[in-house]
């Protein structure tokens, strides 16, 4: 049940392969069908911009489920991730242009613990910005 | 209006029984790209040590938005939602949700704050099943601009 990643195979400093994951309108659509959020700033232009956006962002949430599949990328194991923890930085603008945006995940542990416990220090970006200002997950490591 | 200190610490009834489906969890799993057989084949889930096919990580937000909604909505709280901006989401797991799992999630205000004219509203939902053992717990901090 825990990480195919061993906590002796690692250090502090230690960094994950980058990930970079597509967003396209169709996915912020299924996304809102699959969480329950149906906030129209993340399918709607018309709201999106009427309420200052630049246009149809991603949910939040979904920027924080593409970054965590980078720490199970690196795991093998999606059961690993105890603990996860975001702060929302600028949005991910998903344009309506049939390629829509690109997120990505750079990784490196932070810290280890003595009970094979990783703290993992995500850089989350998209267009070049940081779109999660504070990102961590804590990782049980076999 | 800038909201009240004093809503600190008020508790909210436990929400109503949530039974996790490996539909809902499959459907989950395919909005967020995971691929791992573990969220989508039982047999697979059951070799990797879990009872039934496990949920990805965030999937508590199925359960917990909803829950934390009830805060937004308390008449003394009256968050207006048209404003209102996730700021922080953290989880924390005791184990994976999983499919078969009958949960129920109860909310706690746990920070108020007004800082540059926006309201910071910070909930903690704890999940657990409907038996009582304690499976994860969620905090969101939404940020209401120019509320304050």
């Amino acid at each position: 049940m825990t990480a195919t990643v061993r906590a002796a195979d690692v250090a502090v400093g230690t960094e994950l392969p980058e990930q970079t994951y597509p967003v396209t309108r169709t996915d912020l659509v299924r996304y809102a069908g699959a969480s329950g959020d149906f906030n129209p700033i993340h399918w709607n232009e018309r709201v999106a911009t009427e309420v200052g956006l630049p246009g149809v962002i991603a949910h939040g949430m979904l920027t924080m489920a593409l970054a965590a599949r980078a720490v199970t990328a690196w795991t093998g194991d999606p059961a690993a991730l105890v603990e996860y923890h975001v702060r929302f930085g600028r949005p991910v603008v998903v344009p309506d242009d049939g390629t829509g945006a690109q997120v990505t995940v750079r990784g490196k542990v932070g810290a280890l613990g003595e009970d094979g416990r990783a703290r993992v220090d995500l850089t989350v970006t998209s267009g070049g910005e940081k779109v999660l200002s504070l990102a961590r997950a804590t990782v049980q490591l076999a | 209006m800038a909201l009240d200190p004093a809503l600190v610490g008020r508790g909210y009834p436990p929400s109503a029984v949530y039974e996790v489906g490996r539909q809902k969890i499959a459907e989950f799993a395919d909005a967020i790209g995971a691929a791992d057989p573990v969220h989508r084949d039982a047999d697979a889930a059951r070799a990797a040590g879990h009872p039934d096919v496990i949920a990805p990580p965030t999937f508590a937000i199925t359960l917990t938005l909803s829950a934390a909604g009830v805060v937004v909505e308390d008449p003394d709280v009256a968050l207006d939602y048209s404003r209102v901006v996730h700021g922080e989401q953290r989880f924390t797991h005791h184990r994976p949700i999983r499919a078969g799992d009958r949960l129920v999630a109860t909310p706690t205000i746990e920070a108020v704050r007004s800082v540059g004219g926006n309201d910071l509203l910070t909930t903690r939902v704890d999940v657990a099943t409907e038996d009582g053992e304690p499976v994860c717990s969620a905090t969101s901090m939404l940020v209401a601009r120019g509320t304050a």
